[in-house]
């Protein structure tokens, strides 16, 4: 596959990785952002390449995640209303709520559909007139384009049926609130490279300046990883901290014009909790309120109890970066990939399940 | 988070003004993808697709820049271990 | 009411915390099938013939030993790319049989229909079961038919049973793989799951992707005729190779390694794997076979497997080790070394 290929060549990788052992003085911290670099890191081995003292902390880049664990009961709770066809991406099927998750409210007889691309959910709204369609759109800046995009759709298909809970968060507010809290000591970081695809890195300029803390927007193949790490030990050896780009293919400085433009018509910037971390101030989207008809949080009166996670759990230590799965009492015993307890453990690329499943 | 995937752009439908889309192939999976945010889209190009849209194109030249920095970056430790 | 049932002297042993209701993933051929198996119907149905848990069940009847198997098939859509769910219910349990060795005589099928299944829809299924059967070479000698009320099955749900007979100077038997032994793969993988996948609504896509759905007891004779050295064969159906592996590596107590270069699978699965973020090693196969074979016979059998239809891209994938037993481990494409575990529930497509 051109473009995926070149970039998961042994050879590079190899040499990739005996640069980075020749430049490297001391210890440093590098916090990958996204969760899907995490799933590279670890199905990947990534670590077995790299020099002792580097230490990767996996950073809190995994939407499902870190939604908070109220909405996924609100997505409970309307799945189970007979009038409505509750719509979500795989990945949230499984994602514990209070006392359960959208699978089982499935096999209780709730109405869920799982779709691979948001347009999907406008189309079931179409062919099913008499229901009601409820999208659960989450995801960071890299899927607010499309999920915005079902709006203007809903709006032009002039569908009154279509509806959308809204979970959306956003990188910079996260990256700023674990570099101001000091509790971990991140000397470097590797951005989100498909976060960046749409929104540009601008927004980077001025937080690797004010915590002079190194970043480089990365891919998501082996040598993307290993590039973007040799970038930003190659600054911090050096005593450098601004933003550089190794995923230029892919990104450019002021990203796509035209999907920050209908982010910023259909969203707008709340402040939104985090599972596991607690309220980032500003660091979430809600609908407009010229789009409120669609908004499921407003047309659907639903309320729920709000919910911590078992006291076992850690997840949010996790997702901060400041625990590795494999120091959580629950791991591999009350907690696994078939009973989750957080939700590191139930995505793919949380760190708890992606330690579960390729570690020993 | 965000798996995207580049693919090869084969088709592409104009006829809604609100709407582009394009036929992508990625390596012999050709799938419909919204390309409502990529300007000047030519059959030929590639694209990067994430949930069924079109984020960007890919960049030719920057990604051979990428591997030409790349192997320079690696040349150097070649030079140093003697290779 | 308790926690857990107390029923006629017996307690269930999947607590009601855990699950009250059966879920997908208990059909998904990982963890969760496993412990539905071990801790309902092994813990009330065990015997010495059950508890080798392979495939087929094996046994003397007289001087001569038997296989019998039984699956069911409830695959939807009921027409996919390649096939349809006759073929795989003849194929499916053909294959079982193959995979003790045997060689596969009678198969009974059992149907249970929904009211308002087309007619001629079931004629088509049962035209294509007589061409697999003749295809395979056995014969569909006993059946049943049920119908249920509109509403209450998925179209159409066939079981099939089957009989094989083992020859005498075969041993096959999933606690045989021995360190040492090199692994055979028949052929591509992941092509049946992303066949199904392509068809299914939501995630469809133009493709040349058709299920891998084939009878192996032929390409099995022919293995056996140039080797009796092969200790385990099975087929990676649900749950995919990795699943698989893992399964034989523990009930043979043995370490697995396997090389992910040297795992075949088409450009354009990889592809769609890639675009939902599904991990190959974990997909449905219906044609294929690992083979786990001394390694002084290997490439003479892999030899004779490349020159059959269903093993033209057979290849030695990995080698059996007593290092980290009972884990499976891989060299990646890019050097490392990963850890393949069971999978537990369905892989799900993600948009992380």
């Amino acid at each position: 596959m051109k473009y995926v290929d070149e970039y998961r060549d042994a050879e590079s990788v190899r040499l990739l990785s005996e640069k980075i052992k020749s430049i490297i003085t001391r210890n440093w911290n590098i916090m990958e952002i996204c969760g899907g670099q995490t799933h590279t890191i670890l199905k990947y081995k990534i670590e077995e390449l790299l020099p002792p003292q580097i230490l990767l902390i996996h950073g809190p880049g995994c939407p499902v995640c870190v939604t908070p664990i109220e909405m996924i009961d609100k997505a409970i709770l309307l799945a189970s209303r007979p009038d409505i066809i509750l719509v979500s991406y795989g990945d949230m099927l499984r994602v514990p709520g209070t006392d359960s998750n959208l699978l089982e409210a499935k096999s209780k007889g709730g109405n869920v559909k799982m779709i691979y691309s948001p347009l999907d959910a406008v189309k079931i709204a179409e062919q099913n007139p008499d229901k009601k369609i409820v999208f659960f759109g989450v995801g960071f800046e890299t899927t607010a384009p499309a999920n915005a995009f079902t709006i203007f759709e809903a709006e032009r298909r002039g569908l009154k049926n279509y509806f959308m809970l809204c979970s959306h968060v956003l990188v910079p507010p996260a990256i700023e609130c674990l570099l101001k809290s000091g509790k971990n000591s991140i000397h470097g970081i590797l951005t989100a490279g498909h976060v960046c695809t749409v929104m540009g890195y601008e927004e980077y300029i001025p937080l690797a300046e004010k915590y002079k803390t190194p970043m480089v927007v990365t891919g998501f193949e082996p040598v993307d990883i290993l590039s973007g790490l040799l970038m930003v030990i190659n600054q911090l050896e050096n005593g450098n901290c601004f933003i550089e780009n190794q995923y230029g293919r892919a990104v450019r400085k002021e990203g796509n014009i035209h999907s920050k433009k209908i982010i910023s018509d259909v969203f707008e910037i709340t402040d939104r909790n985090w599972r596991g971390i607690g309220v980032i101030p500003q660091s979430g989207l809600k609908i407009k309120s010229k789009y409120s008809h669609y908004d499921a949080e407003t047309v659907f009166n639903i309320s729920v109890t709000g919910s911590d996670e078992p006291d076992i759990c850690i997840a949010g230590e996790i997702l901060q970066g400041l625990k590795k799965p494999g120091d959580c009492p629950a791991f591999r015993k009350e907690c696994k990939p078939e009973i989750p307890l957080g939700a590191p453990m139930v995505s793919s690329e949380g760190a708890c399940s992606a330690y579960y499943r390729y570690t020993k | 988070m965000c798996l995207a995937l580049p693919g090869k752009v084969i088709s592409i439908d104009e006829s809604n003004p609100n709407l582009k889309t394009a036929k992508v192939n990625f390596n012999g999976v050709v799938k419909d993808v919204t390309a409502q945010w990529i300007d000047d889209l030519k059959i030929g190009d590639y694209v990067i697709v994430h949930v069924g849209f079109a984020l960007n194109k890919i960049d030719e030249k920057e990604a051979i820049e990428t591997l030409r920095i790349i192997n320079e970056m690696v040349d150097s430790t070649k030079r140093e271990s003697g290779e | 009411m308790n926690e857990n049932a107390n029923y006629m002297g017996s307690v269930c042993p999947i607590s009601r915390t855990e699950y009250d209701r059966i879920l997908m993933a208990h059909g998904g051929g990982g963890t969760l099938t496993n412990q539905l198996i071990q801790k309902i119907f092994i813990s009330q149905f065990g015997n010495e013939v059950l508890d080798v848990l392979h495939d087929s069940a094996m046994f003397k009847v007289e001087s001569k030993r038997l296989a019998f198997t039984t699956d069911s098939y409830v695959v939807n859509p009921v027409f996919f790319p390649g096939g349809n769910i006759g073929e795989l219910a003849v194929y499916g349990t053909v294959n079982d049989l193959a995979m003790a060795g045997a060689i596969p005589i009678y198969l009974s099928v059992s149907f249970i229909l929904e009211e308002g299944f087309e007619i001629e829809t079931l004629w088509q299924i049962v035209v294509a079961m007589k061409n697999a059967s003749r295809k395979a070479n056995v014969k569909i000698v006993t059946g049943d038919t049920k119908v249920v009320d509109k509403g209450k099955g998925d179209g159409i749900y066939i079981n099939t049973s089957g009989i094989g007979i083992i020859p005498d100077d075969v041993n096959i038997n999933p606690h045989n793989a021995k360190p040492g032994d090199l692994i055979i793969l028949s052929g591509k993988i992941a092509e049946h799951g992303i066949a199904i996948l392509s068809a299914r609504d939501g995630l469809e896509f133009e493709s040349e992707i058709l299920s891998d759905l084939a009878p192996l007891n032929a390409l099995v004779s022919v293995m056996l005729n140039e080797s009796k050295n092969i200790h385990v064969l099975r087929d990676p159906t649900r749950g995919g190779l990795a699943s698989t592996l893992n399964e034989i590596a523990t009930q043979s107590n043995v370490g697995i390694r396997i090389y992910e270069d040297k795992i075949p699978i088409a450009g354009n699965v990889k592809a769609a794997c890639e675009i939902f973020g599904l991990d190959p090693l974990y997909i449905a196969n219906e044609g294929k076979l690992v083979a786990f074979i001394d390694p002084g016979n290997a490439e003479s059998v892999l030899n004779k497997m490349q020159l059959q239809e269903f093993g033209k891209d057979a290849s030695i994938i990995g080698e059996v080790t007593d290092k980290n037993p009972q884990t499976v481990v891989m060299k990646t494409a890019i050097g490392t070394n990963r850890i393949i575990d069971m999978i537990s529930g369905e892989q799900l497509p993600r948009i992380c």
